[in-house]
């Protein structure tokens, strides 16, 4: 976390994304979510329309999409916000990139339950194929992120990358997600376990038993 | 009204207090940083941490807590010790140990806090967190690794400035404090964010290792950079003052003041008159030559002006001041005062038409507010607050004259001053439906003849009523209201000066004046700063500014307010009345007193009300109407060009130069360029 900054204020950045607006798409999408709030309240919607932003540079750039300063500065004026309190917001989540990335944004997750299920081998695989945190590959594709518990630790390892999970992963399952991905394939999101669907136990169950078939009060045994 | 017990002492507080306000009520001190009367509460520094009953079995942060029936608080557990030890240790781990060169060593809540509250030493032996310090203009200096995230400054620039200046990107440990891409902080009350500032993260840039605290001598006074009449504490060492800070005055400045209050006093020092000079020979071809008091003196009663002689006042005088001219004119046999320097000549004989009735606090309660003719965020920032105030409690502000940014919403309703005459539907609407409509004047509107006007205006809505008095004079000189109770005014106003043709013409520290109007007169100039006046003028006696003599001031709502001297004038320069005093000598004149004792109790005797200080003065009922066309047509000038340099201190001074260019002059350049 510590290495995300604000790209630096350039005329190049001025002159390439200074004429930036939404698609009318967008703009449809971003008014649809500045109608949920009540009127004067339109800074509500501050996180949709970074998204949506984002997403848009994404599809200029046939990226995952980040944040240039004047494309803040555009949601700003859009939700008649002070730029600041809209750069706070792009700054403090880091669903919002504020550096360009490659056309996938692998996020490998490296908090405890990964790391004790083998996240060292995935940093390594993704490193083999030049990525490094804070650097877009040379081809292009990739950008790395190591990132703190992403919430699957069920089915750890996982990686994260755009908008999709890829789950009980090894070095290997990594390397065909990442090969289909580069051939521009769609591979399967989720886990990569043969014969697991999501998140059920992989083995036999080991607790909750009596919950297989109905619902059951354990309070009495607790 | 719910009763607590606080370390076992039952006590009764307000509802909707807070658990630290009931504790600070029983006494009790409370360890905070985020924390501030003025601002929302943020519960981010955890530093009020004590334990309360009934709730869970833990400290909680009192601040954001509110007190609740039978509750039982208890600020001297070894949980609460313990607790405040833990959060101290916290904060302490990222803040560097560079309290000796840390300009808020001395005056440092952290620093107090840690001594008070903390542990004896650290168990953190880790690297330091660094942050890199950012740009925020000329005023504020930042250390930003000394930052604990307390978000006052934030708070403060969102909420009482109104413009979103500052904030604090990205999040955790990593979050930082900044403007937007380091732009300088621009607001006039801008540099109130180094007094919030808990720790030595915002400190001045002027005053940047000057002195510590425990070597200045503190002096209570009063502000004259506007009307407003802050109440200041002048901090000085030796002959210097280092700097200014607010004192707390709910009534007038809160505590806060103007960056121009904060920062002018460096033009103390700068362009001051401390010789005699006279102009030899005399007229605009002459040259100032150094003099002594005696030829000077001996110069004016050669002139022999007998009842021939005027005197104008200057925008920063205090009363003391300008009685002794009086006097001293009156013994002449004399009444040629006048203190509106740029001509202006609205009728005067009720005083309550040309003051700021609703008081300060009272403009808060207004509800639907008409400004004529007022950059109020550049004429007195502090009244501008409390707009700001009225207006996020519904009040709805309509503004004639030039446009300017308020913080707050309002609506511009035309240039033209004629708009008095026909206000559009929206603006009579909602001051008809108003409960407390108010009207503030300003110096634009005084200068496009909208006095008559503004008064009609208030009658006509009925704008003074049971408990409520909504018409309000705006003034920019901080002498105006004493001048005028001690009725430094003309009818024509200096106009009738000029007329009379006086053979001395005495300028107090004026500087605004059109001197060439007075060609034939001997300018005698009686001020601190080698200004306009001091160029014009054919003596020099050179004389004290604010700091450097007692005075008694009053404010643009008829505050009676007194400071006190700092330092002494440099060199030969003296406090005013005595200049006045050894004058009626030379004139051969008595003017009944001889210590400034006797001065202040013939002044008392003169104006009893400038005897009450603290204290608003009641000047009566407002006038049905006054002199003057209730029907004015013509644009509204703005009268302040440049909010940093109005007035000879603050155009002598370095930093408010910087502020004008940087500030003012760089935006406007800039935005030529593009």
């Amino acid at each position: 976390m510590a290495a995300r900054h604000i790209a630096p204020d350039t005329p190049e950045l001025r002159e390439r994304w200074g004429s930036f607006a939404f698609t009318p798409e967008n703009k449809a999408q971003a008014d649809k979510h500045i109608a949920k709030y009540p009127e004067g309240r339109q800074k509500s919607a501050t996180m949709p329309l970074l998204d949506l932003a984002q997403r848009q540079v994404g599809a200029e750039t046939d990226t995952q999409g980040w944040l240039p300063l004047p494309v803040i500065e555009y949601v700003a004026a859009y939700l008649d916000q002070p730029v600041i309190r809209v750069l706070e917001v792009a700054t403090f989540y880091t669903m919002y990139n504020l550096e360009p990335v490659g056309k996938f944004h692998v996020q490998v997750c490296g908090t405890t339950p990964c790391m004790l299920r083998g996240s060292d081998d995935i940093i390594a695989a993704c490193k083999k194929r030049g990525m490094k945190p804070g650097h877009i590959s040379e081809d292009g594709l990739w950008s790395f992120t190591e990132v703190e518990c992403m919430g699957n630790c069920a089915t750890a390892p996982m990686v994260q990358i755009n908008d999709d999970n890829y789950e009980d992963l090894t070095a290997e399952r990594l390397d065909a997600v990442l090969d289909a991905l580069a051939k521009g394939e769609t591979p399967k999101t989720g886990t990569q376990e043969p014969g697991r669907h999501t998140s059920e136990p992989a083995n036999a169950l080991s607790n909750l038993k009596e919950m297989v078939d109905e619902n059951h009060d354990y309070r009495s045994e607790w | 009204m719910p009763k607590v017990t606080v370390d076992g002492q039952e006590i009764e507080v307000p509802a909707g207090a807070t658990v630290l306000q009931a504790c600070e009520l029983a006494g009790k001190e409370i360890p905070r940083f985020c924390y501030h009367e003025r601002l929302s509460i943020a519960g981010n520094c955890r530093m009020c941490l004590v334990e309360v009953k009934p709730g869970p079995p833990k400290p909680q942060a009192s601040c954001a807590l509110p007190a609740t029936e039978g509750q039982e608080i208890r600020t001297d557990s070894e949980m609460v010790k313990t607790a405040r030890e833990g959060v101290m240790e916290f904060l302490l781990i990222n803040h560097p140990l560079d309290c000796p060169i840390c300009d808020q060593g001395g005056e440092c809540d952290l620093q107090d806090q840690s001594v008070a509250y903390g542990r004896g030493a650290s168990r953190y032996h880790e690297n330091k967190r660094a942050v890199t310090s950012k740009n925020m203009g000329p005023l504020i200096k930042t250390i930003m690794t000394r930052c604990i995230h307390c978000t006052r400054c934030v708070r403060f620039s969102e909420e009482i400035a109104g413009v979103d200046e500052i904030g604090a990107l990205y999040r955790g440990e990593d979050m930082q404090i900044t403007t937007y891409l380091e732009q300088a902080a621009k607001h006039e009350l801008s540099a109130n964010v180094i007094d919030l500032c808990p720790v030595g993260a915002l400190t001045s840039r002027p005053y940047a290792y000057e002195a510590r605290p425990w070597e200045l001598k503190k002096t209570l006074g009063i502000d004259v950079s506007d009307a407003v009449g802050s109440n200041i504490r002048i901090d000085s060492r030796g002959r210097e003052v280092l700097r200014v800070l607010p004192r707390i005055n709910d009534d007038v400045n809160e505590e806060w003041i103007s960056d121009k209050a904060r920062y002018q006093v460096d033009g103390l020092t700068r362009r001051r008159l401390d010789k005699v000079w006279i102009r030899k020979p005399k007229g605009p071809k002459g040259k100032l030559v150094q003099a002594s008091w005696e030829e000077a003196f001996k110069k004016i009663a050669a002139a022999k002006p007998g009842k021939s002689i005027a005197a104008v006042a200057g925008d920063m005088l205090d009363c003391e001041t300008m009685f002794a001219a009086k006097a001293l004119l009156k013994a002449s046999g004399s009444s040629l005062i006048e203190s509106r320097q740029t001509g202006m000549d609205y009728d005067v004989s009720n005083l309550a038409a040309v003051n700021f009735n609703s008081g300060f606090s009272g403009i808060e309660e207004a509800d639907a507010i008409l400004i004529v003719g007022s950059n109020v965020r550049w004429e007195a920032p502090l009244v501008n607050v409390r707009l700001r105030k009225a207006a996020k409690r519904g009040a709805k502000v309509f503004i004639v004259g030039p446009e300017w940014e308020p913080t707050y919403p309002a609506t511009f309703i035309g240039q033209d001053v004629s708009v008095l005459s026909k206000l559009p539907a929206e603006v009579t609407d909602a001051l008809k439906a108003a409960e407390k409509p108010a009207i503030i004047l300003g110096g634009g509107g005084f200068a496009a003849g909208a006095h008559a006007a503004s008064v009609k205006i208030a009658h006509d809505f009925n704008m003074v009523r049971d408990g409520w008095n909504g018409f309000n004079a705006l003034h920019m000189a901080a002498a105006r209201m004493g001048a005028l109770m001690l009725g430094f005014a003309q009818d024509g106003g200096i106009a009738d000066i000029v007329k009379a043709k006086p053979k001395v013409l005495l300028a107090l520290g004026a500087d605004e004046v059109d001197f060439t109007r007075f060609e034939d007169s001997l300018k005698v100039y009686i001020g601190h700063h080698g200004d306009k006046g001091a160029h014009a003028a054919d003596i020099i006696l050179p004389a004290s500014a604010f700091t450097e003599k007692p005075g008694t001031y009053v404010n643009t709502e008829g505050r009676v307010q007194r400071g006190d001297k700092a330092v002494f004038a440099p060199g030969d320069a003296r406090e005013d009345w005595t200049i006045l005093r050894a004058l009626a000598d030379a004139l051969g004149v008595n003017v009944g007193f001889d210590s400034f004792h006797e001065l202040r109790d013939a002044m008392y005797a003169d104006a009893p009300a400038l005897a009450i200080e603290g204290e608003v003065t009641d000047y009566g009922a407002l006038a049905k109407s006054v002199k003057g066309n209730a029907a004015p047509k013509g644009t509204i000038p703005a009268p302040i060009k440049d909010f940093y340099l109005t007035n000879p201190i603050a155009r002598a001074s370095a930093v408010m130069q910087q502020c004008s260019n940087e500030l003012l002059l760089g935006e406007t350049l800039a935005e030529a360029a593009e």
